[in-house]
Protein backbone atom coordinates (compact mmCIF):
# COMPACT_ATOMS: atom_id res chain seq x y z
CA UNK A 1 0.00 0.00 0.00
CA UNK A 2 1.21 3.28 -0.40
CA UNK A 3 3.15 4.83 2.14
CA UNK A 4 2.65 9.02 2.54
CA UNK A 5 5.03 11.16 4.61
CA UNK A 6 3.51 13.74 6.87
CA UNK A 7 4.00 17.07 6.49
CA UNK A 8 4.88 18.03 10.48
CA UNK A 9 6.36 14.78 11.43
CA UNK A 10 5.19 15.87 14.73
CA UNK A 11 3.33 14.01 17.27
CA UNK A 12 0.03 16.39 17.70
CA UNK A 13 -1.12 15.27 13.93
CA UNK A 14 -2.67 11.77 13.57
CA UNK A 15 -3.67 10.64 9.76
CA UNK A 16 -6.44 9.42 9.52
CA UNK A 17 -8.10 7.39 6.29
CA UNK A 18 -11.20 8.21 4.45
CA UNK A 19 -12.00 5.90 2.14
CA UNK A 20 -12.44 3.93 -0.28
CA UNK A 21 -15.52 3.05 1.02
CA UNK A 22 -16.71 5.84 2.63
CA UNK A 23 -20.10 7.30 1.28
CA UNK A 24 -19.02 11.07 0.57
CA UNK A 25 -16.67 10.07 -1.87
CA UNK A 26 -18.79 9.23 -4.33
CA UNK A 27 -17.42 6.27 -5.78
CA UNK A 28 -14.28 4.29 -4.20
CA UNK A 29 -11.68 7.19 -3.60
CA UNK A 30 -9.11 7.10 -0.63
CA UNK A 31 -7.81 10.07 1.02
CA UNK A 32 -5.39 9.71 3.22
CA UNK A 33 -5.86 13.28 5.22
CA UNK A 34 -2.68 14.30 8.36
CA UNK A 35 -5.41 16.07 10.71
CA UNK A 36 -4.15 18.42 13.70
CA UNK A 37 -6.94 18.20 15.84
CA UNK A 38 -9.97 18.69 13.31
CA UNK A 39 -7.99 20.91 11.03
CA UNK A 40 -6.75 19.09 7.55
CA UNK A 41 -2.97 19.50 7.76
CA UNK A 42 -2.08 17.14 4.76
CA UNK A 43 -3.93 15.11 1.79
CA UNK A 44 -3.13 12.68 -0.39
CA UNK A 45 -5.81 10.99 -2.67
CA UNK A 46 -5.15 7.66 -3.70
CA UNK A 47 -7.11 6.56 -6.62
CA UNK A 48 -7.08 3.57 -9.42
CA UNK A 49 -9.96 1.22 -7.61
CA UNK A 50 -12.07 1.41 -10.55
CA UNK A 51 -8.96 1.43 -13.11
CA UNK A 52 -10.68 -0.88 -16.21
CA UNK A 53 -8.31 -0.21 -18.95
CA UNK A 54 -10.88 1.52 -21.42
CA UNK A 55 -8.00 2.69 -23.67
CA UNK A 56 -6.41 -0.03 -23.80
CA UNK A 57 -9.37 -1.89 -24.71
CA UNK A 58 -10.33 0.82 -26.78
CA UNK A 59 -7.41 -0.01 -28.69
CA UNK A 60 -8.50 -3.99 -29.54
CA UNK A 61 -11.52 -2.47 -30.65
CA UNK A 62 -12.80 -1.46 -34.29
CA UNK A 63 -14.27 2.23 -33.81
CA UNK A 64 -17.27 1.73 -33.89
CA UNK A 65 -17.09 -1.00 -31.18
CA UNK A 66 -15.26 1.21 -28.66
CA UNK A 67 -18.65 3.35 -28.60
CA UNK A 68 -20.01 1.04 -25.93
CA UNK A 69 -16.93 1.31 -23.95
CA UNK A 70 -17.25 5.26 -23.37
CA UNK A 71 -20.64 5.40 -22.25
CA UNK A 72 -18.69 3.47 -18.93
CA UNK A 73 -16.31 5.45 -17.99
CA UNK A 74 -19.09 8.88 -16.82
CA UNK A 75 -21.60 6.97 -16.15
CA UNK A 76 -23.92 9.66 -15.28
CA UNK A 77 -23.09 11.73 -18.34
CA UNK A 78 -22.88 8.53 -21.08
CA UNK A 79 -24.03 10.77 -23.86
CA UNK A 80 -21.15 13.37 -23.50
CA UNK A 81 -18.49 10.52 -23.45
CA UNK A 82 -20.15 9.00 -26.77
CA UNK A 83 -20.57 12.49 -28.42
CA UNK A 84 -16.46 13.41 -27.95
CA UNK A 85 -15.69 10.26 -28.53
CA UNK A 86 -17.54 10.55 -31.97
CA UNK A 87 -16.63 14.01 -32.68
CA UNK A 88 -13.06 12.96 -32.94
CA UNK A 89 -13.57 9.81 -34.83
CA UNK A 90 -15.37 11.76 -37.25
CA UNK A 91 -12.69 14.75 -37.17
CA UNK A 92 -10.07 12.30 -38.22
CA UNK A 93 -12.38 10.90 -40.59
CA UNK A 94 -12.99 14.46 -42.21
CA UNK A 95 -16.96 13.72 -41.96
CA UNK A 96 -19.63 16.41 -41.79
CA UNK A 97 -22.82 15.68 -39.78
CA UNK A 98 -25.98 16.59 -41.31
CA UNK A 99 -27.91 19.54 -39.03
CA UNK A 100 -30.65 17.71 -37.97
CA UNK A 101 -28.31 14.93 -36.55
CA UNK A 102 -26.17 17.58 -34.99
CA UNK A 103 -29.31 19.64 -32.70
CA UNK A 104 -30.94 16.20 -31.62
CA UNK A 105 -27.00 15.37 -30.28
CA UNK A 106 -27.13 19.02 -28.87
CA UNK A 107 -30.51 18.23 -27.20
CA UNK A 108 -29.93 15.20 -25.85
CA UNK A 109 -26.24 16.58 -24.37
CA UNK A 110 -27.90 18.98 -22.62
CA UNK A 111 -31.03 17.30 -21.04
CA UNK A 112 -27.88 14.63 -19.67
CA UNK A 113 -25.93 18.18 -18.30
CA UNK A 114 -29.45 18.40 -16.10
CA UNK A 115 -29.80 15.50 -14.98
CA UNK A 116 -25.86 14.79 -14.07
CA UNK A 117 -26.45 18.24 -12.32
CA UNK A 118 -29.51 16.72 -10.68
CA UNK A 119 -27.36 13.60 -9.23
CA UNK A 120 -24.47 16.30 -7.85
CA UNK A 121 -27.38 18.58 -6.18
CA UNK A 122 -28.61 15.69 -4.51
CA UNK A 123 -25.90 13.96 -3.24
CA UNK A 124 -24.04 16.92 -2.53
CA UNK A 125 -26.80 18.15 -0.41
CA UNK A 126 -27.63 14.57 1.39
CA UNK A 127 -23.66 14.58 2.13
CA UNK A 128 -24.17 18.23 3.97
CA UNK A 129 -27.49 16.53 5.67
CA UNK A 130 -30.55 18.09 2.95
CA UNK A 131 -32.36 14.59 2.96
CA UNK A 132 -35.41 15.79 0.50
CA UNK A 133 -33.64 17.54 -1.84
CA UNK A 134 -31.71 14.23 -2.85
CA UNK A 135 -35.10 12.79 -3.63
CA UNK A 136 -36.52 15.85 -5.00
CA UNK A 137 -33.68 15.62 -7.33
CA UNK A 138 -33.98 12.03 -8.40
CA UNK A 139 -37.90 12.21 -8.94
CA UNK A 140 -36.89 15.00 -11.88
CA UNK A 141 -33.96 12.80 -12.91
CA UNK A 142 -36.17 10.05 -13.51
CA UNK A 143 -38.37 12.19 -16.30
CA UNK A 144 -35.27 12.94 -17.84
CA UNK A 145 -34.37 9.17 -18.11
CA UNK A 146 -37.16 8.38 -19.41
CA UNK A 147 -36.70 10.50 -22.37
CA UNK A 148 -32.98 8.67 -22.92
CA UNK A 149 -35.20 5.56 -22.74
CA UNK A 150 -37.47 6.48 -25.49
CA UNK A 151 -34.59 7.56 -27.57
CA UNK A 152 -32.43 4.70 -27.04
CA UNK A 153 -34.16 1.86 -26.04
CA UNK A 154 -31.51 2.53 -22.61
CA UNK A 155 -31.80 4.68 -19.53
CA UNK A 156 -28.10 5.31 -19.16
CA UNK A 157 -25.89 3.13 -21.39
CA UNK A 158 -27.49 4.38 -24.33
CA UNK A 159 -24.53 4.40 -27.12
CA UNK A 160 -27.14 6.94 -28.73
CA UNK A 161 -24.65 9.16 -30.73
CA UNK A 162 -22.88 7.26 -33.13
CA UNK A 163 -20.05 7.81 -35.69
CA UNK A 164 -21.44 9.85 -38.06
CA UNK A 165 -24.63 10.99 -36.70
CA UNK A 166 -27.50 9.31 -34.28
CA UNK A 167 -28.42 5.77 -33.95
CA UNK A 168 -32.45 6.23 -34.54
CA UNK A 169 -34.89 8.26 -35.55
CA UNK A 170 -36.58 10.46 -32.73
CA UNK A 171 -39.42 7.68 -31.16
CA UNK A 172 -43.21 9.41 -31.97
CA UNK A 173 -44.63 11.40 -28.95
CA UNK A 174 -40.32 12.87 -28.39
CA UNK A 175 -41.95 16.56 -28.16
CA UNK A 176 -44.61 16.50 -25.91
CA UNK A 177 -42.50 14.07 -23.40
CA UNK A 178 -39.72 16.89 -24.14
CA UNK A 179 -41.75 19.76 -23.78
CA UNK A 180 -43.35 18.04 -20.04
CA UNK A 181 -39.85 18.16 -18.30
CA UNK A 182 -39.07 21.55 -20.38
CA UNK A 183 -42.23 23.32 -18.72
CA UNK A 184 -41.82 21.11 -15.60
CA UNK A 185 -38.34 22.11 -14.71
CA UNK A 186 -38.22 25.62 -14.05
CA UNK A 187 -40.32 25.53 -11.24
CA UNK A 188 -38.54 22.43 -9.78
CA UNK A 189 -35.34 24.23 -9.89
CA UNK A 190 -36.97 27.27 -7.59
CA UNK A 191 -38.22 24.39 -5.33
CA UNK A 192 -34.81 23.46 -4.98
CA UNK A 193 -33.03 27.09 -4.58
CA UNK A 194 -35.79 27.56 -1.75
CA UNK A 195 -34.47 24.74 -0.05
CA UNK A 196 -30.94 25.26 -0.11
CA UNK A 197 -29.84 29.35 -1.32
CA UNK A 198 -31.02 30.80 1.89
CA UNK A 199 -30.54 28.04 4.39
CA UNK A 200 -28.88 29.13 7.19
CA UNK A 201 -27.36 25.79 7.61
CA UNK A 202 -26.34 24.85 3.57
CA UNK A 203 -24.81 28.64 3.80
CA UNK A 204 -22.82 27.66 6.70
CA UNK A 205 -21.35 24.72 4.98
CA UNK A 206 -20.95 25.59 1.92
CA UNK A 207 -19.93 29.76 1.92
CA UNK A 208 -16.03 30.10 2.05
CA UNK A 209 -15.45 26.81 2.49
CA UNK A 210 -13.07 25.29 -0.06
CA UNK A 211 -11.38 28.47 -1.79
CA UNK A 212 -9.06 28.22 -4.39
CA UNK A 213 -7.86 30.83 -6.67
CA UNK A 214 -8.73 31.86 -10.41
CA UNK A 215 -4.63 31.78 -10.68
CA UNK A 216 -3.91 28.42 -9.25
CA UNK A 217 -7.73 26.77 -10.89
CA UNK A 218 -6.01 27.57 -14.38
CA UNK A 219 -2.15 26.40 -13.30
CA UNK A 220 -3.94 23.52 -12.11
CA UNK A 221 -5.86 22.22 -14.85
CA UNK A 222 -9.28 23.25 -13.57
CA UNK A 223 -12.26 23.38 -16.08
CA UNK A 224 -15.81 23.32 -15.99
CA UNK A 225 -18.18 24.81 -13.19
CA UNK A 226 -15.57 24.95 -10.74
CA UNK A 227 -13.00 27.29 -12.90
CA UNK A 228 -16.22 29.55 -13.89
CA UNK A 229 -17.20 29.91 -10.02
CA UNK A 230 -13.64 31.21 -9.78
CA UNK A 231 -14.61 34.07 -12.32
CA UNK A 232 -13.57 32.74 -15.48
CA UNK A 233 -15.91 32.24 -17.88
CA UNK A 234 -14.00 29.35 -20.08
CA UNK A 235 -16.77 27.46 -21.84
CA UNK A 236 -16.17 24.93 -24.59
CA UNK A 237 -19.55 25.70 -26.25
CA UNK A 238 -18.37 28.84 -26.65
CA UNK A 239 -14.83 29.24 -26.90
CA UNK A 240 -14.35 25.84 -29.58
CA UNK A 241 -18.12 25.43 -30.59
CA UNK A 242 -19.21 22.13 -31.98
CA UNK A 243 -21.99 20.70 -33.07
CA UNK A 244 -23.48 23.52 -34.01
CA UNK A 245 -23.65 25.54 -30.70
CA UNK A 246 -22.51 28.31 -32.01
CA UNK A 247 -25.95 28.85 -33.33
CA UNK A 248 -27.43 28.33 -29.63
CA UNK A 249 -28.56 31.75 -27.46
CA UNK A 250 -27.39 30.82 -23.50
CA UNK A 251 -24.99 32.47 -21.22
CA UNK A 252 -22.35 31.33 -19.32
CA UNK A 253 -22.46 31.57 -15.25
CA UNK A 254 -19.87 32.97 -13.35
CA UNK A 255 -19.15 34.21 -9.76
CA UNK A 256 -16.46 35.03 -8.33
CA UNK A 257 -16.21 33.70 -5.16
CA UNK A 258 -14.96 30.20 -5.93
CA UNK A 259 -15.66 28.81 -2.67
CA UNK A 260 -18.81 25.86 -2.64
CA UNK A 261 -21.71 28.22 -2.68
CA UNK A 262 -20.98 29.38 -5.71
CA UNK A 263 -20.31 26.19 -7.35
CA UNK A 264 -23.33 25.86 -6.30
CA UNK A 265 -24.54 28.58 -7.84
CA UNK A 266 -23.00 28.10 -10.88
CA UNK A 267 -24.60 24.59 -11.36
CA UNK A 268 -27.82 25.81 -10.53
CA UNK A 269 -27.80 28.79 -13.27
CA UNK A 270 -26.18 26.01 -15.95
CA UNK A 271 -29.47 23.97 -15.06
CA UNK A 272 -31.74 26.93 -16.48
CA UNK A 273 -29.28 27.92 -19.54
CA UNK A 274 -29.61 23.89 -21.02
CA UNK A 275 -32.98 24.34 -20.54
CA UNK A 276 -33.06 27.47 -23.10
CA UNK A 277 -30.74 25.55 -25.14
CA UNK A 278 -32.92 22.39 -24.94
CA UNK A 279 -36.14 24.42 -26.14
CA UNK A 280 -33.76 26.05 -29.05
CA UNK A 281 -32.86 22.50 -29.84
CA UNK A 282 -36.31 21.45 -29.46
CA UNK A 283 -37.06 23.99 -32.26
CA UNK A 284 -34.38 23.81 -34.70
CA UNK A 285 -35.23 19.98 -35.23
CA UNK A 286 -37.04 19.16 -38.13
CA UNK A 287 -39.44 16.54 -38.41
CA UNK A 288 -37.99 14.91 -41.78
CA UNK A 289 -34.39 14.62 -42.50
CA UNK A 290 -31.31 12.68 -42.14
CA UNK A 291 -29.98 11.76 -39.01
CA UNK A 292 -26.78 10.00 -40.55
CA UNK A 293 -24.20 11.32 -42.98
CA UNK A 294 -24.23 10.10 -46.16
CA UNK A 295 -21.07 8.17 -45.45
CA UNK A 296 -20.88 4.45 -47.50
CA UNK A 297 -18.24 2.60 -45.88
CA UNK A 298 -18.47 3.99 -42.54
CA UNK A 299 -21.89 4.47 -41.52
CA UNK A 300 -23.62 1.76 -41.89
CA UNK A 301 -26.65 1.70 -44.47
CA UNK A 302 -30.19 1.68 -43.81
CA UNK A 303 -32.05 -1.47 -43.53
CA UNK A 304 -34.16 -1.16 -46.38
CA UNK A 305 -31.52 -0.38 -48.45
CA UNK A 306 -29.58 -3.54 -47.14
CA UNK A 307 -32.59 -5.56 -47.97
CA UNK A 308 -33.06 -4.78 -51.88
CA UNK A 309 -29.41 -3.04 -53.01
CA UNK A 310 -26.22 -5.22 -53.17
CA UNK A 311 -23.39 -2.60 -52.86
CA UNK A 312 -25.49 -1.39 -49.73
CA UNK A 313 -24.80 -4.96 -48.24
CA UNK A 314 -21.47 -5.20 -49.11
CA UNK A 315 -20.62 -1.95 -47.04
CA UNK A 316 -22.72 -3.72 -43.95
CA UNK A 317 -20.92 -6.37 -43.97
CA UNK A 318 -17.25 -4.65 -44.18
CA UNK A 319 -18.43 -2.45 -41.63
CA UNK A 320 -19.32 -4.90 -39.15
CA UNK A 321 -16.65 -7.50 -39.88
CA UNK A 322 -13.70 -5.36 -40.73
CA UNK A 323 -14.83 -1.67 -39.31
CA UNK A 324 -13.30 1.49 -41.55
CA UNK A 325 -10.03 2.88 -41.72
CA UNK A 326 -9.03 6.42 -40.85
CA UNK A 327 -6.00 8.21 -42.88
CA UNK A 328 -3.33 8.10 -40.37
CA UNK A 329 -3.29 11.08 -37.91
CA UNK A 330 -4.54 12.54 -34.92
CA UNK A 331 -7.19 14.53 -33.71
CA UNK A 332 -8.28 16.08 -30.17
CA UNK A 333 -11.50 17.12 -29.47
CA UNK A 334 -12.81 18.72 -26.19
CA UNK A 335 -16.79 19.27 -25.36
CA UNK A 336 -18.17 21.15 -22.02
CA UNK A 337 -19.27 17.86 -20.26
CA UNK A 338 -21.39 18.65 -16.90
CA UNK A 339 -17.90 17.94 -15.03
CA UNK A 340 -15.76 20.44 -17.29
CA UNK A 341 -13.86 20.08 -20.55
CA UNK A 342 -14.23 16.72 -21.92
CA UNK A 343 -11.35 15.74 -23.86
CA UNK A 344 -10.93 12.93 -26.56
CA UNK A 345 -7.55 12.18 -28.47
CA UNK A 346 -7.56 9.59 -31.33
CA UNK A 347 -4.36 8.66 -33.01
CA UNK A 348 -4.50 6.40 -36.57
CA UNK A 349 -1.86 4.30 -38.06
CA UNK A 350 -3.86 3.69 -40.64
CA UNK A 351 -5.45 0.62 -39.72
CA UNK A 352 -9.40 -0.45 -38.83
CA UNK A 353 -8.97 -0.24 -34.85
CA UNK A 354 -7.13 3.13 -33.44
CA UNK A 355 -3.68 2.89 -32.41
CA UNK A 356 -4.29 4.91 -29.31
CA UNK A 357 -7.73 6.46 -28.05
CA UNK A 358 -7.07 8.78 -24.93
CA UNK A 359 -9.61 10.66 -22.65
CA UNK A 360 -8.75 13.74 -21.24
CA UNK A 361 -10.92 13.31 -18.16
CA UNK A 362 -12.02 16.39 -16.56
CA UNK A 363 -13.48 14.80 -12.91
CA UNK A 364 -9.53 13.31 -13.21
CA UNK A 365 -8.04 16.66 -13.41
CA UNK A 366 -10.46 18.26 -11.52
CA UNK A 367 -9.97 16.01 -8.25
CA UNK A 368 -6.03 17.05 -8.49
CA UNK A 369 -6.69 20.09 -6.72
CA UNK A 370 -8.51 18.71 -4.22
CA UNK A 371 -5.67 18.79 -1.83
CA UNK A 372 -5.64 22.83 -2.40
CA UNK A 373 -9.20 23.34 -1.35
CA UNK A 374 -9.46 21.37 1.75
CA UNK A 375 -6.14 21.84 3.39
CA UNK A 376 -6.62 24.34 6.20
CA UNK A 377 -10.26 23.53 6.73
CA UNK A 378 -12.19 21.29 8.97
CA UNK A 379 -12.77 17.86 8.44
CA UNK A 380 -16.55 18.25 7.65
CA UNK A 381 -15.46 21.17 4.94
CA UNK A 382 -13.56 17.71 3.16
CA UNK A 383 -16.91 16.27 2.54
CA UNK A 384 -18.75 19.52 1.04
CA UNK A 385 -15.21 20.17 -0.78
CA UNK A 386 -15.03 16.66 -2.58
CA UNK A 387 -19.09 17.44 -3.08
CA UNK A 388 -18.34 20.44 -5.04
CA UNK A 389 -15.83 19.63 -7.61
CA UNK A 390 -18.48 16.78 -8.79
CA UNK A 391 -16.38 14.15 -9.40
CA UNK A 392 -17.53 10.83 -11.33
CA UNK A 393 -14.76 8.07 -10.24
CA UNK A 394 -15.92 5.91 -13.35
CA UNK A 395 -14.00 8.37 -15.18
CA UNK A 396 -11.20 9.51 -12.74
CA UNK A 397 -10.15 5.65 -13.08
CA UNK A 398 -11.09 4.46 -16.22
CA UNK B 1 -10.16 23.73 -40.69
CA UNK B 2 -11.04 27.22 -41.52
CA UNK B 3 -8.63 29.82 -42.73
CA UNK B 4 -8.09 31.33 -39.67
CA UNK B 5 -7.13 29.17 -37.27
CA UNK B 6 -4.29 27.84 -39.88
CA UNK B 7 -3.42 31.43 -39.97
CA UNK B 8 -3.03 32.06 -36.38
CA UNK B 9 -1.23 28.96 -36.27
CA UNK B 10 1.09 30.54 -38.65
CA UNK B 11 1.82 33.71 -36.09
CA UNK B 12 2.22 31.63 -32.94
CA UNK B 13 5.31 29.25 -35.21
CA UNK B 14 6.65 31.99 -36.38
CA UNK B 15 6.31 33.67 -32.96
CA UNK B 16 8.17 30.51 -31.64
CA UNK B 17 10.61 30.42 -34.38
CA UNK B 18 11.72 34.02 -34.05
CA UNK B 19 11.96 33.26 -30.42
CA UNK B 20 14.46 30.29 -30.69
CA UNK B 21 14.72 28.55 -34.41
CA UNK B 22 16.04 25.16 -32.74
CA UNK B 23 12.34 24.84 -30.75
CA UNK B 24 10.39 24.20 -33.84
CA UNK B 25 11.48 21.20 -35.17
CA UNK B 26 8.63 20.11 -37.38
CA UNK B 27 4.80 21.94 -37.93
CA UNK B 28 2.56 19.22 -38.42
CA UNK B 29 -1.49 20.67 -39.95
CA UNK B 30 -3.76 17.62 -39.86
CA UNK B 31 -7.50 18.55 -40.00
CA UNK B 32 -6.87 22.10 -38.14
CA UNK B 33 -5.45 21.19 -35.60
CA UNK B 34 -1.39 22.19 -35.30
CA UNK B 35 1.59 20.22 -33.81
CA UNK B 36 4.54 21.74 -33.35
CA UNK B 37 7.82 18.99 -32.64
CA UNK B 38 10.12 20.02 -29.99
CA UNK B 39 12.98 18.43 -29.39
CA UNK B 40 13.38 17.21 -26.03
CA UNK B 41 15.96 19.03 -24.23
CA UNK B 42 14.20 21.80 -25.46
CA UNK B 43 10.53 20.81 -24.14
CA UNK B 44 10.54 22.78 -20.37
CA UNK B 45 11.81 25.99 -22.11
CA UNK B 46 9.63 26.04 -25.09
CA UNK B 47 6.16 25.18 -23.20
CA UNK B 48 7.30 28.24 -20.67
CA UNK B 49 7.78 30.09 -23.26
CA UNK B 50 4.21 29.64 -24.82
CA UNK B 51 2.82 30.50 -21.49
CA UNK B 52 4.68 33.43 -20.65
CA UNK B 53 4.46 35.36 -24.06
CA UNK B 54 1.99 38.05 -23.78
CA UNK B 55 1.20 37.10 -27.51
CA UNK B 56 0.86 33.57 -26.69
CA UNK B 57 -1.09 33.04 -23.86
CA UNK B 58 -1.35 29.68 -23.24
CA UNK B 59 -2.30 29.44 -19.81
CA UNK B 60 -3.98 26.26 -19.49
CA UNK B 61 -2.43 22.84 -20.16
CA UNK B 62 -5.34 20.38 -20.95
CA UNK B 63 -3.97 17.25 -21.64
CA UNK B 64 -0.40 15.31 -22.06
CA UNK B 65 -0.73 12.21 -23.21
CA UNK B 66 1.64 9.68 -24.66
CA UNK B 67 0.98 7.37 -28.03
CA UNK B 68 3.59 4.32 -28.19
CA UNK B 69 4.34 3.63 -32.31
CA UNK B 70 6.20 0.38 -31.30
CA UNK B 71 7.89 -0.80 -32.85
CA UNK B 72 8.88 1.93 -34.76
CA UNK B 73 11.38 4.09 -33.02
CA UNK B 74 11.84 6.46 -31.39
CA UNK B 75 8.66 4.66 -30.33
CA UNK B 76 6.81 6.87 -28.02
CA UNK B 77 5.60 10.39 -28.61
CA UNK B 78 4.14 12.74 -26.13
CA UNK B 79 1.71 14.77 -26.73
CA UNK B 80 0.83 18.29 -24.48
CA UNK B 81 -2.28 19.88 -25.83
CA UNK B 82 -2.45 24.01 -24.72
CA UNK B 83 -4.48 25.79 -24.75
CA UNK B 84 -4.66 29.82 -24.42
CA UNK B 85 -7.78 31.44 -22.74
CA UNK B 86 -7.41 34.91 -23.76
CA UNK B 87 -6.91 33.95 -27.10
CA UNK B 88 -9.14 30.83 -27.62
CA UNK B 89 -6.30 28.93 -29.56
CA UNK B 90 -5.08 25.46 -29.22
CA UNK B 91 -1.93 24.11 -29.78
CA UNK B 92 -0.04 20.93 -29.37
CA UNK B 93 3.62 20.44 -28.12
CA UNK B 94 5.01 17.14 -29.53
CA UNK B 95 8.13 15.38 -28.47
CA UNK B 96 9.30 11.61 -29.71
CA UNK B 97 11.57 9.61 -27.05
CA UNK B 98 13.35 6.43 -27.93
CA UNK B 99 12.69 3.16 -26.21
CA UNK B 100 15.81 3.21 -24.93
CA UNK B 101 15.56 5.72 -23.04
CA UNK B 102 12.29 6.88 -22.21
CA UNK B 103 12.27 10.47 -20.43
CA UNK B 104 11.55 14.38 -20.67
CA UNK B 105 11.44 16.82 -18.42
CA UNK B 106 8.47 17.61 -16.39
CA UNK B 107 6.46 20.43 -16.63
CA UNK B 108 5.52 20.98 -13.26
CA UNK B 109 7.08 23.79 -12.91
CA UNK B 110 5.74 25.84 -15.87
CA UNK B 111 2.01 23.88 -15.29
CA UNK B 112 1.26 22.47 -11.69
CA UNK B 113 -1.57 20.94 -13.67
CA UNK B 114 0.68 18.47 -15.01
CA UNK B 115 1.50 16.62 -11.88
CA UNK B 116 -1.37 13.70 -12.50
CA UNK B 117 -1.24 13.81 -16.43
CA UNK B 118 2.41 12.78 -16.16
CA UNK B 119 1.97 10.36 -13.22
CA UNK B 120 -0.68 8.76 -15.59
CA UNK B 121 1.57 8.12 -18.34
CA UNK B 122 4.70 7.11 -16.16
CA UNK B 123 1.93 4.58 -15.03
CA UNK B 124 0.60 3.41 -18.21
CA UNK B 125 3.46 4.00 -20.54
CA UNK B 126 6.73 3.94 -18.53
CA UNK B 127 7.47 7.43 -19.60
CA UNK B 128 9.83 9.14 -16.69
CA UNK B 129 9.77 12.60 -15.91
CA UNK B 130 13.03 14.30 -14.80
CA UNK B 131 12.26 17.07 -12.15
CA UNK B 132 8.79 15.36 -11.43
CA UNK B 133 8.44 15.84 -7.74
CA UNK B 134 5.76 12.73 -6.85
CA UNK B 135 6.79 10.45 -9.80
CA UNK B 136 4.39 7.21 -8.21
CA UNK B 137 2.00 5.13 -10.17
CA UNK B 138 -1.46 6.53 -10.19
CA UNK B 139 -3.87 4.57 -11.50
CA UNK B 140 -2.67 0.90 -11.21
CA UNK B 141 -1.54 -0.47 -7.65
CA UNK B 142 2.44 0.16 -6.57
CA UNK B 143 3.46 -3.46 -7.16
CA UNK B 144 2.16 -3.84 -10.87
CA UNK B 145 4.26 -5.46 -13.38
CA UNK B 146 4.90 -3.36 -16.70
CA UNK B 147 3.15 -0.90 -18.37
CA UNK B 148 -0.13 -1.47 -20.10
CA UNK B 149 -0.85 0.75 -22.32
CA UNK B 150 2.68 -0.04 -24.63
CA UNK B 151 1.71 -1.58 -27.55
CA UNK B 152 3.60 -4.64 -26.70
CA UNK B 153 1.72 -5.57 -23.60
CA UNK B 154 -0.68 -7.87 -23.93
CA UNK B 155 -4.57 -7.05 -23.99
CA UNK B 156 -5.22 -9.49 -21.21
CA UNK B 157 -2.05 -8.93 -19.32
CA UNK B 158 0.45 -11.14 -18.78
CA UNK B 159 -0.52 -12.33 -15.33
CA UNK B 160 -3.58 -14.97 -14.04
CA UNK B 161 -5.80 -13.84 -12.43
CA UNK B 162 -4.92 -13.63 -8.95
CA UNK B 163 -6.39 -16.44 -6.36
CA UNK B 164 -8.65 -18.00 -9.01
CA UNK B 165 -6.34 -21.66 -9.39
CA UNK B 166 -6.77 -23.40 -12.57
CA UNK B 167 -10.28 -21.41 -13.33
CA UNK B 168 -8.73 -18.44 -14.97
CA UNK B 169 -5.15 -19.68 -15.55
CA UNK B 170 -4.10 -18.35 -18.57
CA UNK B 171 -3.69 -20.68 -21.64
CA UNK B 172 0.31 -21.18 -22.01
CA UNK B 173 -0.25 -21.25 -26.08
Amino acid sequence: MTTVETATGSAKTMVLNMGPQHPSTHGVLRIMLELDGETVVKAVPDLGYLHTGIEKSCEDKTYSQAITLTDRMDYLSPLGNNLVYCLAVEKLLGLEIPKRAQYIRVMMVELQRISSHLVWLGTHAIDLGAMSVFLYCFREREEILKIFEMFAGQRMMTSYIRIGGVALEPPAGWRQAVDRVLKMMPSRIDEYETLLTENRIWMARTKGVGYISPEDAVALSMTGPTLRAAGLAYDNRKFFPYSSYDEFDFNVPTRTESDCFARYMVRVAEMRESLKIVRQAMDKIANEGAIKAEAPGIVPPQREKMKTEMEALIYHFKIFTEGFSPAPGEAFVTIESPRGELGCFVASDGSPKPLRVHFRAPSYINLQALPKLIVGQLLPDVIACIGTIDIVLGEVDR
Amino acid sequence: MTDSSSQSANVVVEHLRAWNSKAVGEVIQFRGETTIVVPRELLRATAARCREDAALQFNLLTDATCVDRYPVEPRFEMNYHLVSIPRSDKLRLRVRLSGSDPSVDSLIPVWPGANWLEREVFDLFGVRFNGHTDLRRILLPDDWEGHPLRRDYPVEGYRDVPSTGALFRKSTL
